[in-house]
């Protein structure tokens, strides 16, 4: 198990370099300098050198990267250049907001999903399975975005249940968590449809095995079958969907928070594309993909837990 | 061709994305209205007025025009990006396939995860971030994610395909290994990408109307489906059905190629067909 994780943390490590170097070369090519942008058309060429001076970006490419990614080990994302403030100050204050929307998206996602989807593997066929195919086929055509404008306008200005967008801070966390549960409902539809659909198949792969039938035969009740045997077999492939899903809610929720007014990393995101703060933009993007590596590397090392064959192989 | 009418999905999923097809095409001809013209005075006007059976938007466009034009939009930037992801991903699915377990292997496989870690839309911020937003920079956004989708598909068939007997025996026939991969592997590949082929279309569909939403994708005055959504939304507690109507042509669109792709994948594949999964 050591020598298994030891291997998948240098790939975790390779591939967090490899992003790294991917990003900043990519922002780096950006027609336009930042400087010569936030003192606009009229500004004197020493006027410019001096900022450039002041913002680093005299220095040579190398020796930039370089300073980012140290930066960014010891957490210190740099400064952005529109608001002069440490982007990792900018990135918690937000994180604060996506990263509980996510996990509350999440949850929920897992919680329609597993029963559903159980439900379908073990009355297959019937009116109960089709019925949760039917709506998972509309859960992944429905745009989430659209999805959540409807919920605006049926649970905030019809009915007046909550409010139609905005955060109250966490000072009175009920109303914090009321704030998000329009967003995290919209994030979780077809998300849900999709861990539905997985568990469903995957369900329906392990109660066919040989080991489900010696389980049975044996005198152990349908359900005991279901939930020692057959469901924890079924997790693996639900593991790697639920990992890659975290990152579609990370992205998927920079859609969302423009939905429905929420501060977060979203918004910050496309403030700073807009104000052409590439500094932030880049930072932002590298803790999105920090996210998703990390999470990934986590699934599989549950993925060893779960399945101990796994452990070998790779 | 008779199995493929027979099966309700397909047939549903067709009929679907030829009615969106279809308006598109239309589109290019003859719309109820034009849609480039302001004309405050029909603004606003409901669904199945006199002349707008959609009803009109805030400066007076017909609806029906507009999702019409926008299905061009939606279709064209969906078509483009999948087609990127199968001119670049199937060769280089194949290649790695071919020289499996080489360097070259590994370098393509380890990038294909590379672009994995990077969620779609976080390329295209990225993207329209440098070179700013348009419906070009939307499409390679959501083709460059499309690439290790059909490369790790093309790599995982083909492997497969390799052991084959037929193979073997171009081998010794003398065949290179490019030439085996276009001639004998590539062809048994093609139902899979086919399948994988609508279904990215739909997801491409998806992103496109999500880009566009939030201002990334096609630039005004291309119509787009999600650009109406997004200039609908302060307008929704009034007039519902400009936020309606567009959501539904999108839901639409994406049901249709989805049945699709599920009727495909049970007609190319009697053995699931049979256990009816």
């Amino acid at each position: 198990m050591l020598r298994y994780t030891l291997s998948r943390l240098q790939s975790l490590i390779l591939s967090l370099i490899v992003a790294s170097i991917v990003i900043f070369a990519t922002v780096e090519i950006v027609p336009g300098d930042p400087a010569s942008f936030m003192l606009g058309m009229n500004a004197q060429p020493d006027t410019i050198a001096a900022l450039r001076e002041q913002l680093g970006l005299d220095v040579p490419l190398w020796q930039r990267y370089l300073h980012w990614a140290t930066g960014l080990l010891g957490g210190d994302f740099g400064t952005s250049y529109t608001y002069r403030t440490p982007i990792a100050e900018m990135i918690a204050e937000r994180l604060w907001i996506s990263l509980p929307l996510a996990i509350y998206a999440l949850t929920l996602s897992t919680l329609i999903a597993f029963p559903a989807g159980i439900l379908a593997a073990t009355r297959r066929g019937s009116a109960a399975d089709v019925s949760v195919m039917g709506f998972t086929q509309l859960g992944v055509a429905i745009p989430n975005f659209w999805f959540a404008m409807l919920m605006v306008l049926v649970f905030a200005i019809y009915l007046r249940w909550f409010s139609a967008g905005g955060f109250p801070g966490w000072e009175n966390p009920l109303l914090a968590m009321k704030a998000l549960t329009l967003p995290a409902v919209a994030l979780a539809l077809p998300q849900a449809s999709i861990l539905a659909r997985v568990m469903r198949s995957a369900l329906l792969d392990t109660l066919s095995e040989d080991y489900v039938r010696t389980a049975r035969a044996k005198g152990l009740t349908r359900r005991q079958t279901l939930w020692r045997h057959a469901l924890r077999n079924a997790l693996i492939p639900v593991l790697t969907i639920i990992g890659l899903q975290f990152s579609f809610l990370m992205a998927g929720a920079i859609i969302i928070e423009n939905v429905f007014f929420l501060p977060g990393l979203g918004r910050l995101v496309f403030q700073a594309i807009s104000q052409r703060d590439l500094i932030v933009v880049e930072s932002v993007v590298m803790l999105l993909v920090f996210a998703v590596i990390i999470v990934n590397f986590a699934v599989d090392i549950a993925y060893a837990i779960v399945d101990p064959r796994l452990r070998g192989n790779r | 061709m008779r199995a493929l009418l027979t099966n309700r999905n397909f047939a549903i999923g067709l009929l679907l994305t030829c009615v969106f097809v279809a308006g598109a095409l239309i589109s290019f001809l003859w719309t109820p209205h034009d849609t480039s013209g302001v004309d405050i005075a029909n603004k606003l006007k409901k669904p199945l007025s006199e002349g707008y059976l959609l009803g009109t938007d805030h400066f007076g466009r017909d609806i029906l025009s507009m999702i019409m034009v926008g299905a061009r939009t939606s279709i064209a930037v969906a078509f483009v990006a999948v087609g990127i992801g199968i001119v670049i991903g199937v060769p280089l699915g194949l290649a790695a396939a071919a020289s499996k377990g080489s360097l070259m292997d590994e370098i393509i496989m380890r990038s294909n995860d590379l672009v994995f870690a990077f969620p779609s839309l976080v390329i295209a911020i990225l993207i329209t971030a440098i070179f700013g937003p348009s419906a070009v920079n939307a499409i390679i956004a959501i083709g460059i994610f499309n690439i290790p989708v059909f490369a790790r598909l093309t790599r995982g068939a083909a492997l497969s395909l390799w052991q084959r007997d037929y193979v073997l025996s171009a081998q010794v026939a003398g065949k290179g290994p490019a030439r085996i991969s276009f001639e004998h592997i590539l062809p048994n590949v093609t139902n899979l990408l086919i399948v994988q082929g609508t279904i990215q279309f739909s997801l491409g569909i998806l992103a496109e109307a999500g880009l566009s939403y939030v201002g990334l994708g096609a630039q005004p005055p291309i119509p787009s489906w999600g650009r109406m959504l997004a200039e609908s939304q302060t307008m929704i507690s009034f007039a519902p059905h400009m936020a309606l109507l567009p959501g539904l042509a999108i839901v639409f669109t994406v049901l249709g190629l989805n049945l699709m792709g599920d009727g495909l994948r049970d007609i190319f594949d009697p053995r699931i067909r049979r256990e009816k999964r």
